[in-house]
Formats: C-alpha cells, sequence, structure tokens
C-alpha cells in the first residue's frame, strides 16, 4: 500500500512541477518580454544562445526568448478558452441528456459517435476552411470539434449517477431537477471531468500548434509557437535553437497538464 | 449474415449523414462560390448568371442529391483554383499518402505487437509506470516537432536521407519508398507507446480470467495458453484502437507531409484550405470521412470473426 502510494505522487509531482514551471514562465511573459518579440536586427541574425539571448536569435534577428514566452501565452490562452468554450458546452449537453434520456439523447449520442471517430485535427481543418484562420476562429473550431467528447464523458458519468441513492432521496425531498443536476450529481463527476479536462487540454495545444505550423492557425502578429516552429524549419542547419526551444515549450505545456490530470485521476479512483 | 447485413446499414447509413453534414457544412459558408470566383468587382448579374450555371440557384437537397450521385460516380466538380476536376487532382495524391498511412501502420504493429505481448508476460509494477509516463511523454510531443528532430539528426546531420528532395513513384518507387521512410517513422513513433500500452494492459486483464485457470488446468504451457487463449480475446478492444489509429496516422499525414515536402493529400488539402477551394476541400474530407468509416465497418467485421458472440448478439 505505501509502495503504491508513492509511485501515485511522482506521477502528481512531476506533472505539478511542470506545470507550475510553464505557469511561472508564463507569468514572466505576461509582466514583460526582455525585448520586443518583433524587434528585427540584422546584426543578431541568427546568433547563437548567449548570456544576454538565452535562446538565441532567429532569422530577423529576434530574440527567440522573448518569442516563446509570448507564443506560449498565445497557446495557453487558445487551449483554455478552447477547454472552457467546448468543456463547457459538452458538459451542458452530457448532464441534460445524461439526466433526462429521452429521444433527444438517443438521435444526440448517435451523432456524437460518428463524430468522435473522426481524428479531432481534420474536423478542426474543415472547420477553419469554413471560418478562415485566426485566434479566435482557432478557438472556435477546437471548441466544437471538443464538445462531443465531453458530452460523451458526462452523459455516461450521469446515467450511473442518477441510479444512486443520495439522487432519489433528493428527488423524494422534491429538490428540483437543475438542482439535483448542478448541486447535487456535478460536483461528484469533477474527478472524472478534471481528467477529461487534461486530456483536452494537451490535444488543444497540440492541435494549436500543428494548425499554426500549417499556417492555417493563429496568423500574425499574434506570436504563434507553431509558426516559429515552420519558419525555423528552414534554417535548421543554421540555427536549431530556433526550432528547439519553441518545440520544448510545446511539449513541456501539454505534458505537465496531461501528467497533473493523470497523477489526479490515480489518486481520485483508487 | 444479418450481422453483416446490420453493419452494412450502419456503415451506409453513416456515410449519408457525414456526407450531408459536410454539404451543408460548405453550403452555408459566408461568401458565395460564385462571388469567390469572380472576384469583388462582378456585377449581380454576373454573378446570378454563374450561380445559375453552378446551380446553386437550386434547393439545397437537391444540390446534395447531385452532388451525392457524383461523388459515387466519381466525379468531386472542379478545382476553383487548379481549373481541373478533383478527381484528376486526387488521383496522383492518393497513392502517397495510402503509401505513407501504410508504412507507418506497419510499423507501428511491427513495434507493438511484440513488445505489448513481451511487457505483458513480464509484468511489474516499474515496468507499468515506466510505460505510462512514455505514453504520456510520447502524447504530449507534436508530430511535426518529432519530423523537424529526425530531419535534423538523421536528414542533416548524419545524412541518412536528403530532406525535401522528395523522389515520385514515376521517378523510383524504391527511391519513394526510401523517402517516406523518415515521415512514417515520425507519424508511428508517438502511437508506438500508446500500442504497446493498450495490448500490455488487455493481454493483463485477460489473464486472471477462469478460461485462462482452465487452460492451466487442463495442462496447456504457458506460452500456449498466451497464444492459443488470451491473445485472441484480448486482442478485440484493442482492435478498435488499431482502426483508430489508422484515421489518425491518415489525419496526421497532414501535417507530417508539411514536414517533408511531400506533395500529398496534405499539402493539397491545406493549401486548398488557404485559397478557399472548397470543391477539393469538400472532395479530400469526404474521402477521409469515407475512409474512417470503411476502417470502422471492418473492425466491426473482425470483431464478429474473432469473437462469435458478438455476431450472434447482434
Amino acid at each position: 500500500m505505501k509502495a503504491k502510494k508513492k509511485s501515485k505522487n511522482i506521477t502528481l509531482i512531476l506533472g505539478g512541477c511542470i506545470f507550475a514551471g510553464m505557469l511561472l514562465f508564463l507569468l514572466v511573459g505576461l509582466v514583460g518580454t526582455p525585448y520586443d518579440p518583433d524587434a528585427m536586427n540584422g546584426g543578431l541574425k541568427f546568433a547563437a544562445p548567449s548570456l544576454s539571448h538565452p535562446f538565441g536569435c532567429d532569422h530577423f534577428g529576434r530574440d527567440v526568448f522573448s518569442r516563446v514566452l509570448e507564443g506560449t501565452g498565445t497557446t495557453f490562452f487558445v487551449a483554455a478558452a478552447t477547454l472552457l468554450l467546448g468543456g463547457g458546452i459538452g458538459i451542458l449537453i452530457g448532464a441534460f441528456t445524461g439526466y433526462f434520456g429521452g429521444w433527444i439523447d438517443e438521435v444526440l449520442m448517435r451523432v456524437n459517435d460518428a463524430i468522435v471517430s473522426f481524428p479531432n485535427i481534420l474536423l478542426a481543418l474543415v472547420l477553419i476552411s469554413i471560418f478562415g484562420p485566426g485566434k479566435y476562429n482557432v478557438i472556435l473550431a477546437l471548441g466544437i470539434v471538443f464538445i462531443p467528447s465531453f458530452a460523451r464523458m458526462t452523459r455516461s458519468e450521469f446515467l450511473s449517477q442518477k441510479e444512486m441513492d443520495y439522487v432519489k432521496s433528493a428527488r423524494l425531498m422534491g429538490v428540483s431537477h437543475l438542482r439535483i443536476i448542478f448541486v447535487h450529481i456535478l460536483p461528484n463527476t469533477i474527478p472524472t471531468l478534471l481528467s477529461m479536462a487534461a486530456i483536452g487540454f494537451n490535444n488543444a495545444v497540440l492541435a494549436e500548434a500543428g494548425m499554426s505550423f500549417l499556417g492555417i492557425g493563429v496568423q500574425p502578429p499574434d506570436a504563434s509557437l507553431g509558426r516559429m516552429l515552420s519558419e525555423a524549419q528552414a534554417y535548421l542547419m543554421t540555427a536549431p535553437w530556433c526550432a528547439i526551444f519553441p518545440g520544448l515549450a510545446v511539449i513541456l505545456l501539454a505534458l505537465g497538464v496531461s501528467l497533473l490530470g493523470d497523477g489526479i485521476q490515480q489518486k481520485g479512483g483508487v | 449474415m444479418k450481422y453483416f447485413l446490420k453493419k452494412l446499414g450502419t456503415l451506409v447509413i453513416t456515410l449519408l449523414i457525414v456526407s450531408f453534414l459536410s454539404f451543408v457544412a460548405f453550403s452555408v459558408i459566408p461568401g458565395d462560390a460564385a462571388l469567390s470566383r469572380l472576384g469583388t468587382e462582378a456585377t449581380p448579374e454576373q454573378v446570378a448568371a454563374l450561380q445559375k450555371e453552378m446551380g446553386l440557384d437550386r434547393p439545397l437537397l437537391v444540390r446534395y442529391a447531385s452532388w451525392l450521385s457524383g461523388f459515387v460516380t466519381g466525379d468531386l466538380g472542379e478545382s476553383y483554383s487548379y481549373s481541373m476536376p478533383v478527381t484528376e487532382l486526387l488521383k496522383g495524391k492518393i497513392p502517397i499518402t495510402v503509401a505513407l498511412t501504410v508504412m507507418a501502420f506497419l510499423m507501428i504493429l511491427a513495434v507493438s505487437i511484440p513488445l505489448g505481448i513481451f511487457t505483458a508476460s513480464h509484468a511489474g509494477k516499474h515496468l507499468d509506470r515506466f510505460l505510462m509516463i512514455l505514453n504520456q511523454v510520447m502524447m504530449s510531443v507534436p508530430g511535426f516537432f518529432i519530423g523537424i528532430l529526425i530531419t535534423y539528426f538523421f536528414g542533416l546531420l548524419l545524412k541518412w536521407f536528403q530532406p525535401g528532395s522528395y523522389v515520385s513513384i514515376s521517378q523510383s518507387f524504391t527511391g519513394f519508398l526510401h523517402y517516406l521512410i523518415a515521415p512514417a517513422v515520425a507519424i508511428a513513433l508517438p502511437r508506438c507507446a500508446m500500442g504497446v500500452k493498450m495490448l500490455r494492459s488487455s493481454i493483463i486483464s485477460q489473464l486472471d480470467a477462469d478460461y485462462v485457470r482452465t487452460a492451466y488446468s487442463r495442462g496447456n504451457g504457458k506460452r500456449r495458453v498466451l497464444y492459443r487463449h488470451v491473445l485472441k480475446n484480448a486482442l478485440i478492444p484493442v482492435l478498435t484502437f488499431w482502426g483508430m489509429t489508422i484515421a489518425d496516422i491518415v489525419a496526421n499525414s497532414i501535417i507530417l507531409e508539411q514536414v517533408f515536402t511531400i506533395p500529398g493529400m496534405g499539402s493539397l488539402l491545406v493549401s486548398s484550405i488557404s485559397n478557399r477551394d472548397y470543391p477539393v476541400v469538400q472532395g479530400i474530407i469526404m474521402l477521409i470521412a469515407a475512409l474512417v468509416i470503411i476502417i470502422n465497418f471492418l473492425v466491426d467485421l473482425l470483431y464478429g470473426r474473432i469473437d462469435p458472440r458478438i455476431r450472434l448478439k447482434a
């Protein structure tokens, strides 16, 4: 038992540390970047990492550290907003369909099943081709893509919870359906929803980076880690640091949250 | 047979739903297709004439029906920006995507089946934890970043292949396959960890079952029990995962094609999205959608083969 407990903490601690580190990094970026992320300096073109420019400089002589700070902020914002939008709507749909059931539930779940079997990034690309590129359209597209998986998960939680005695007795006491859904059942589904949110955040970070890498995601002047990577590809031989640091930022952002979610899930579901 | 027909029915219905949804989605796009083709200078009369010519003045359902019958007969309309039939455009791209997908999928199978069986028969807490963390790490690395790293180390530093010098099938078939190895590895790598984890946990969950104890008590050896009895049952949940993996590979090849400058379906899709060339986008999306649905159908059929209970219950 003791050994088991220890192993649980490792994921949680590791995830927590990485996530806290990335949050700190983000906060630094919010307070201010050491250089203007867009300021070009011909003399510093492809400057290698040094004390004054820890991550080096890119093909326009821009400070990569400042750009990664800003890009991480954009990616975090997009992922968080996507999660709020898709998760929020998905949870609402799942809660109501799971609790009330009926034919609407049947129809929605059929459509859900069809959508869930498609790769996320593909659906997002379809929606982006309809909405057009840009930061807010990426959020909208990814948010819509995330609705079905959240709805499905919440629904199955509600299906099992609503049969439990505490719900029945609350019903007998005359508690309204709405109150049962939001005050009685929803708090019990939080562990599941949290780990779901962690997976969602991970997916959102990767999807945003992927779309921006393709040039149909976040558009300049918004800084974006994906776009930095696609620009860096052309100068891989001369300036590998232009690719490595934005790439690491994406990985750590996604990894921290997903480890954290896994740790929380293990702690919750003994 | 009943099972087959039922699944076939689901296949057709899902295809219809998906095609209708995607048709509607592309019909409500802000900005008329005729207008975007003529440019902003066009007079309302010109737009109306072209709308009539493109058949855009007909009701939605009629247009869907004619588009659907076109899709079935292989007519996907005409590309706006290339002024050639979409089918012609796609013809040259499909073999590239198919080759890339097959290669990546075979790599995943080649790694995850032996490793999955091996790690399952050597179960242990440490291995479990290691696989889980490895899996988490792999799932957090964007596929295109792996592609960039491979380009850097194996292409630029070790010079095992020449980045950016794609060889087409007509030039040299072996050269074509050789160039696709690196992107296929980049696609396969993150999914290998997942594949091992899935197969391993599926096998382990079967090892406690009653039929395993029975098989042992009848005097079967460990290997025989594992390969003759357990593996068949353990494959069922893994099949679903493999089906999803194929769809995932196709979707990710869109991005990886960009990294390795492969002129496949993905590059065409991305450039068509940027150019708002909707017939091409719609054609590619429907093609991939049909692929996903057909794979699900095949997985269902395989289920019925492996486990007759599933077939009979339906």
